[in-house]
């Protein structure tokens, strides 16, 4: 369905649109890795390294 | 515009191609929510990737960077005497800043850099141990106590279960060695901050001695939220980085932060033929200094 609908966007020849895709999929990956996880890893709750009550 | 009688494909008034069949409402909801959660899923997945994998690639990158904009080198030659008197206290820096360095030979030779706070993003998840601010500093008579991932982010304390009784912990700040032995290691419950009590253990009472404590969690997996692995050390000795190296430390530092010897670089640049090619002498010339980061 929205996969489906966004290869019709795509445009140019098949190999074109792999191409595309493959970038697509580096970029999400990319703001995935970079900014995202990050932002999420801070709210959960493994990496607890700290004896509580003392910051950190 | 023969396509009337056709019966294969449908073409709108635009040219552009029908979707196959028509789908009822509800068909299209469970197709989108499929492509959803198969979506959300391929998410959990990088996640998982992210966290296990390239936190320790970043980490291990950034702690080389401090490492390595640091640029403390250590001395080649062992120290003729050690000092067991009063070590000079560095005063608490800036929340932020990096102020030492923690050696561990039990750790194939591990080097840490040291920061003040324990905060997540800034300090620990750039594979940095993390002092606590309210927690004496090196050498000083009380508890110098840091924090550390043992996964993930490089993992600084990963192997803080294999130190034994009597290992040593080399603190260096700018220019003073402090060699603490390691006294007990064990586990704790998240909350028992008396660990990093001037007196470990026993909160309230006035110290007299001088010790360093690491916290990090445990056990490993993702169930490591449930308890502290906690290993206390107690100060040996102490002397100045221009003495030269602990004892402890002798061939258990890592060959690119050992200062090269003065009279090898001389030899070196004194050598080199006035005749080569100028590649040639560059290399020379460069060579030593290389060698000596």
């Amino acid at each position: 369905m929205m996969y489906g609908a966004l290869w019709r966007v795509l445009p140019g020849p098949a190999w074109l649109r792999v191409l595309l895709l493959l970038v697509l999929a580096a970029a999400v990956v990319l703001v995935c890795f970079e900014w995202l996880f990050p932002i999420v890893a801070e709210y959960m709750p493994f990496n607890e390294t700290t004896v509580e009550g003392t910051g950190g | 515009m023969t396509a009337s009688s056709g019966p294969v494909r449908h073409v709108r008034p635009d040219g552009r191609r029908r979707p196959r069949a028509r789908r009822s409402a509800a068909s299209t909801v469970a197709g989108v929510l499929g492509e959803l959660l198969i979506t959300v899923g391929v998410l959990l997945g990088l996640f998982v990737v992210w966290q296990l994998w390239w936190t320790d690639v970043q980490g291990a990158r950034e702690q080389a960077e401090v490492l390595q904009s640091m640029g403390w080198e250590v001395p080649a030659d062992e120290a003729v005497e050690v000092r067991r008197d009063e070590p000079p206290v560095a005063e608490q820096p800036a929340v932020g800043d990096v102020f030492g360095q923690l050696f561990v030979p039990r750790w194939d030779d591990a080097v840490i850099p040291l920061a003040q706070g324990t905060d997540k993003r800034t300090i620990l998840d750039k594979a940095m141990a993390g002092h606590y601010p309210e927690t004496a500093m090196p050498g000083a008579v009380g508890n110098f106590s840091l924090a550390a991932h043992r996964m993930t982010y490089g993992a600084p304390f990963h192997r803080v279960e294999e130190l034994e009784v009597g290992d040593p912990l080399v603190v260096r700040s700018n220019d003073t060695w402090y060699v603490y032995r390691v006294t007990e290691g064990f586990v704790v419950q998240p909350n028992q901050v008396e660990v990093i009590a001037p007196v470990p253990g026993q909160p309230g009472v006035e110290p007299t001695q001088r010790f360093l404590t690491l916290t990090t969690c445990h056990p490993i997996g993702l169930n490591s939220l449930r308890e502290r692995f906690i290993v206390h050390a107690e100060l040996d000795y102490w002397l100045p980085v221009a003495d030269g190296l602990p004892p402890d430390l002798v061939g258990h530092v890592p060959d690119e932060l050992v200062a090269a010897p003065p009279e090898a670089a001389e030899g070196a640049d004194g050598s080199a033929p006035a005749g080569l090619a100028g590649v040639r002498a560059v290399d020379t010339v460069t060579g030593p200094t290389n060698g000596g980061r």
